[in-house]
């Protein structure tokens, strides 16, 4: 088991009212599977990602990450549990502007102070997504699955335990988008690497092994794919 | 993390937006150019005043007395090993036949070698004024009226030959040179003026030349009490040197002041732009967090940016005001006695660095430690924010190091601690009423927004609340900036203005004195004939303190536990008699008697200050020694004395009826219609009375403006530095803001806006941020001239309100100017081009 998540809720509290994002949710994630959170806009998917990555604070319950709770933990605490255990692939690649595609794929290395492999497997990576010749450019001179595909590169940069994936074809075009999916199944697979995608797109939650369905904050069903 | 990799994200992160920062490190440049250029001049004058205060003296030990020196006293000084010299120097008129004009001159009749140190510069060199007859005679007097060396000049009874021009006041600060220039003349010379009469104001010196193995301090220390205590003063290089240290501590002091402002406003400029630096990396911090870096190593790539950035900036800053104290001399010139020689100062340099380096970095960690706190989520919500208004403790303990910080550099600077609280709480307020402005402008303008208005007035209006506004640090470094250069125009033109007024309407202008009791109703009828009215004729007798409460001046300066203060008990009384106080002066306590009976007790009326200083009340008795006869006397009132007007004034007033037998001299006191009059009226008393001395309000006043121009040139000068560092802070403010409406910009373009639109918006909203920066800061400028005046000068406040509208439209206009000008590139360029250039 890498992920844990124990009748986690999340409410946003205003000044008259609160509002439940998240309700009692449940599930449990095992080493190497790989999973979609489906659900329409505001089911809670997006919430229930950052919860599950430590980038957010559930308001009850408990998510065990790669053996750590999460509820316990400080922010840099958890800084550091993302660094070891996690990759991130969102929805707007989230590049850094100012670092070249090289720079962005050594980064989760380097934080890690393992700069020597660093700029070796960052150019593997970078090579493996086809872009070899496009190492030095910068996110703006990218397009945006070029950009898609260095951000994966970054996210398989630290060898995660999990991975976990924001819409990573929601900004795509079609063709371009199943250039991304493939890349991602195939270094997920090569990595061994536990997969949770938040989705809209059912053809691409289809590609995974199991199915989870939220509406209004709950989980209303998990199903494992037939293959 | 390891410091290496901070450093290097640090590099990598930091070098596609450097050139954003590039406004924000010239503020701090100039801000540090103004500390290190006056700290360096101030060290050189000292260093200056260390080499040359032997030559500025002209002796290691000099004398001084407002009484001839009495025999004893002669024998004390003889006693020492030295070679002598003495002076007399006394105010009197002079005239010039040849040119038949009259000038309010200092006489000083020297006898001796003086200088011993140093030499007066003369043309031709070396004159020889005290053989028979001769004068030397202030160049600037001589252009004046254009006199010639051979020329004649008389001087009380006697004529005197203009022997040579005098180019230097010695050993003087002398801003009253224009009022009252120095004619030197032999001493021996001086008893054919027959100018020395009782009561004439004289000074009289004695220079020593000592050898070298006497030690003029130690023989000072040892005497000093006893001199002073008889009246006369004992001055040494040493003491020479730490009067003119003081002296010029004061102008650096005031100097430093405006540098500091300069600095603070420049530090204004440095957190607004680190804020917007630090918004505009938002996505990248949170990517970094996403990451895995935790939030201290977050803000420590940052800080250190702006750590490398604000100490190149420092370093330059140093250089450049290291390169501007070599003009200082030339703007300071009028005010040093001698020439400054401009050296690198390193302690100037290392006090800027460190100073400016501090201050900086404070500023520039307000924002930076919200880096901490921004949340790796905004990676997946770019709309997220962090919880507002939330206690950071870090953040409070550096608004809390910076005002201490200040506080510490202006005790430093002032050495009073009263002095640098009350700056620092100035400060502060004036901070408080500008974030509170901006604060409410932005309340109101939420609260009650003209929705009916049309597109462009709302779109400018509600850019004063929108998220990203820049409303409050525009209106802090705007209103900032505008105080400092109004208060400084206020009080200027205020000190003007009162000393103007002193000769306005019915005011007195032209004052007599000297004049001996036979020469009086001459005096009043030849005043008559000019068609001037006499508003007073005053006697005044001068006399010493005896005693008071039941013991004498000498067992008083031998008491230890006595509260008097010595400038009372020593000061050299100029007493008048009248049956009523002067129509300026106020009664605060007791009655005014108008005359007293042979045999009556003597009830006097005191100065409130001077009763207050010898810590007498109503009833206390004081003896005075009037030239030999002692006439014991009660307090009989206290007064406020109105020191604005141009009358007579006494801290001592008798009733009629006790001095009127005493020997006594008188001031006259009237108005002159014009300088044509006053010209003829000053000849004709000079050449009938020349022992009488005439003071006109129009020589001071010119006098004053000048010395007052003078000054204001010099702040003028420092003032520059704030205003532009004022105008970088706005450039850059609205320069960062710009990345900050950008996108809201090219999407209005988009949808179809036109460049005339984007402009007008622009131009409301800036329009309105300069209008209310600068009527804020005009209202503090208002309130903290108002406070110096009253409490401080002691002067009327009236304002004069055209140059405050000059400042009001300038500073609005180059604001709405500066505005539109970032606005150009948006409404120039394509939208897409901007957009991928900010993507």
């Amino acid at each position: 088991m890498i992920l844990e998540v124990n009748d986690v809720s999340k409410v946003y509290k205003s000044v008259n009212r609160s509002l439940t994002v998240l309700d009692e949710v449940n599930f449990v994630v095992e080493k190497g599977e790989t999973v979609a959170i489906v659900g329409a806009s505001g089911s809670g998917k997006t919430t229930l990602l950052g919860l599950c990555a430590g980038l957010d604070v559930s308001s009850f319950g408990n998510i065990n990450l790669a053996g750590h709770n999460l509820n316990n933990k400080t922010e840099n605490e958890k800084a550091s549990i993302r660094n070891k255990h996690i990759g991130f692939i969102f929805q707007n690649f989230q590049l850094l502007p100012t670092l070249t595609a090289l720079e962005n794929v050594m980064l989760p290395l380097e934080l890690q102070d393992r700069a020597k492999e660093a700029g070796p497997k960052a150019k593997e990576l970078l090579e493996r997504v086809g872009l070899g010749d496009r190492m030095d450019h910068y996110p703006n001179q990218l397009s945006g699955g070029e950009q898609q595909r260095v951000s994966l590169a970054r996210a398989f940069s630290n060898t995660p335990e999990i991975l976990f994936a924001d819409e990573p074809t929601g900004n795509l075009d079609d063709e371009t988008s199943v250039v991304v999916e493939k890349l991602l199944f195939d270094l997920n697979k090569e990595h061994n690497t536990t997969l949770v995608i938040v989705t809209h797109d059912m053809e691409l939650a289809q590609k995974t092994s199991r199915i989870i369905r939220l509406k209004g904050g709950k989980i209303i069903s998990d199903e494992k794919v037939n293959a | 993390m390891k410091l290496g990799l901070l450093l290097k994200n640090a590099f990598r992160d930091s070098r596609r937006d450097r050139s954003k920062l590039v406004l924000f490190m010239s503020s701090i440049v100039l801000g540090v150019a103004a500390l290190v250029a006056i700290n360096s001049f101030n060290y050189n004058l000292v260093n200056d005043i260390d080499n040359q205060a032997k030559s500025l003296l002209g002796a290691d030990l000099v004398f001084e007395s407002n009484k001839p020196f009495q025999e004893d006293w002669i024998k004390v000084m003889d006693s020492i090993p030295a070679e002598k010299a003495s002076e007399v120097a006394l105010l009197s008129m002079a005239y010039l036949p040849q040119q038949s004009q009259s000038q309010f001159v200092r006489i000083k009749a020297l006898g001796g070698g003086f200088p011993f140190y140093g030499k007066l510069l003369t043309e031709p060199e070396n004159v020889d004024f005290q053989k028979e007859k001769t004068a030397l005679v202030d160049d600037g007097m001589m252009l004046q009226y254009s006199a010639e060396i051979g020329d004649s000049i008389k001087l009380g009874q006697e004529t005197f030959v203009i022997g040579g021009r005098l180019k230097n006041a010695f050993g003087s600060v002398d801003l009253g040179s224009g009022f009252a220039p120095t004619v030197y003349i032999g001493r021996e010379s001086l008893a054919a003026t027959e100018l020395i009469q009782p009561g004439s104001l004289v000074d009289y010196s004695i220079f020593l030349k000592t050898a070298d193995d006497f030690n003029p301090d130690e023989w000072r220390d040892s005497k000093r009490d006893d001199f002073r205590d008889n009246g006369m003063r004992i001055q040494t290089v040493e003491g020479q040197k730490e009067n003119l240290q003081q002296a010029f501590s004061s102008l650096n002091n005031f100097l430093n002041l405006i540098a500091l402002v300069s600095l603070l406003l420049a530090c204004i400029g440095v957190a607004s732009s680190v804020l917007i630096y630090v918004k505009n990396k938002v996505k990248s911090i949170a990517i970094f967090r996403c990451l895995g870096m935790n939030g201290n190593e977050a803000f420590l790539i940052y800080f250190i940016q702006i750590f490398v950035l604000s100490l190149v900036s420092v370093l330059i800053g140093a250089a450049i005001g290291s390169g501007i104290q070599m003009l200082l001399p030339i703007v300071f010139d009028s005010f040093l006695p001698y020439e400054v020689d401009m050296n690198m100062s390193w302690r100037a340099i290392g006090e800027g660095i460190l100073v400016g380096s501090v201050i900086t970095l404070l500023f520039a960690l307000v924002p930076l430690i919200r880096i901490r706190n921004i949340s790796p989520l905004r990676t997946l919500r770019s709309s997220y924010e962090e919880e507002q208004g939330k206690f950071d403790r870090l953040e409070w303990g550096i608004y809390a190091l910076i005002i201490l910080s200040i506080f510490g550099f202006l005790w430093s600077l002032t050495g009073n601690i009263k002095d640098a609280g009350m700056f620092t709480g100035g400060l502060l307020v004036a901070f408080g009423i500008l974030f509170g402005v901006a604060k409410l402008i932005t309340f109101i303008v939420r609260k009650f927004f003209p929705r009916n208005w049309n597109f462009i007035f709302r779109q400018g209006l509600s850019n004063l609340y929108r998220p990203n506004n820049q409303t409050r640090t525009l209106i802090v470094s705007i209103g900032l900036g505008t105080a400092i250069l109004t208060t400084l125009f206020i009080i200027q033109g205020l000190i003007l203005g009162n000393v103007g007024a002193m000769g306005a309407g019915n005011q007195a202008n032209t004052i007599l004195f000297g004049i001996e009791t036979k020469q009086k109703d001459e005096l009043a009828e030849i005043t008559r004939n000019y068609d001037m009215p006499l508003m007073q004729e005053t006697p005044i007798i001068t006399m010493d303190l005896y005693g008071w409460k039941g013991k004498t001046k000498q067992e008083w300066l031998a008491d230890t536990t006595r509260t008097a203060r010595r400038w009372a008990i020593n000061r050299e009384a100029r007493v008048s008699y009248a049956d009523s106080i002067s129509k300026n002066d106020k009664i605060i306590a007791g009655e005014y008697t108008s005359r007293v009976e042979p045999g009556d007790s003597v009830f006097v009326s005191l100065g409130e200050s001077w009763a207050r200083s010898l810590d007498v009340d109503l009833g206390d008795e004081i003896v005075w020694n009037v030239q030999g006869a002692l006439i014991k006397t009660y307090v009989g009132s206290l007064r406020e004395i109105n020191f604005r007007s141009m009358d007579t004034r006494f801290f001592i007033l008798f009733p009629l009826g006790v001095l009127e037998e005493a020997p006594q001299f008188h001031v006259l006191v009237t108005k002159t219609p014009d300088a044509e009059t006053t010209a003829a009226y000053r000849n004709e008393v000079v050449q009938k009375f020349p022992n009488v001395s005439i003071i006109d309000l129009g020589s001071i006043l010119v006098t004053l403006n000048d010395i007052l121009s003078k000054l204001s040139y010099a702040i003028q000068f420092m003032a520059g530095f704030s205003i532009l560092i004022g105008l970088i802070v706005l450039i850059s403010s609205l320069f960062l803001s710009k990345y900050q409406r950008i996108n809201e910009s090219v999407l209005m373009r988009t949808l179809g806006a036109v460049k005339k639109q984007i402009l007008r918006i622009n131009m409301v909203e800036y329009g309105l941020l300069g209008a209310l920066s600068s009527l804020t800061g005009i209202f503090i400028a208002l309130l903290s001239s108002f406070l110096l005046v009253k409490f401080v000068f002691e002067l009327e406040f009236a304002i004069s309100w055209l140059p405050i509208l000059v400042i009001f439209i300038l500073v609005t206009l180059i604001t709405i100017l500066i505005g539109l000008a970032n606005s150009r590139e948006v409404v120039n360029k394509p939208p897409l081009e901007i957009l991928r250039n900010n993507g």
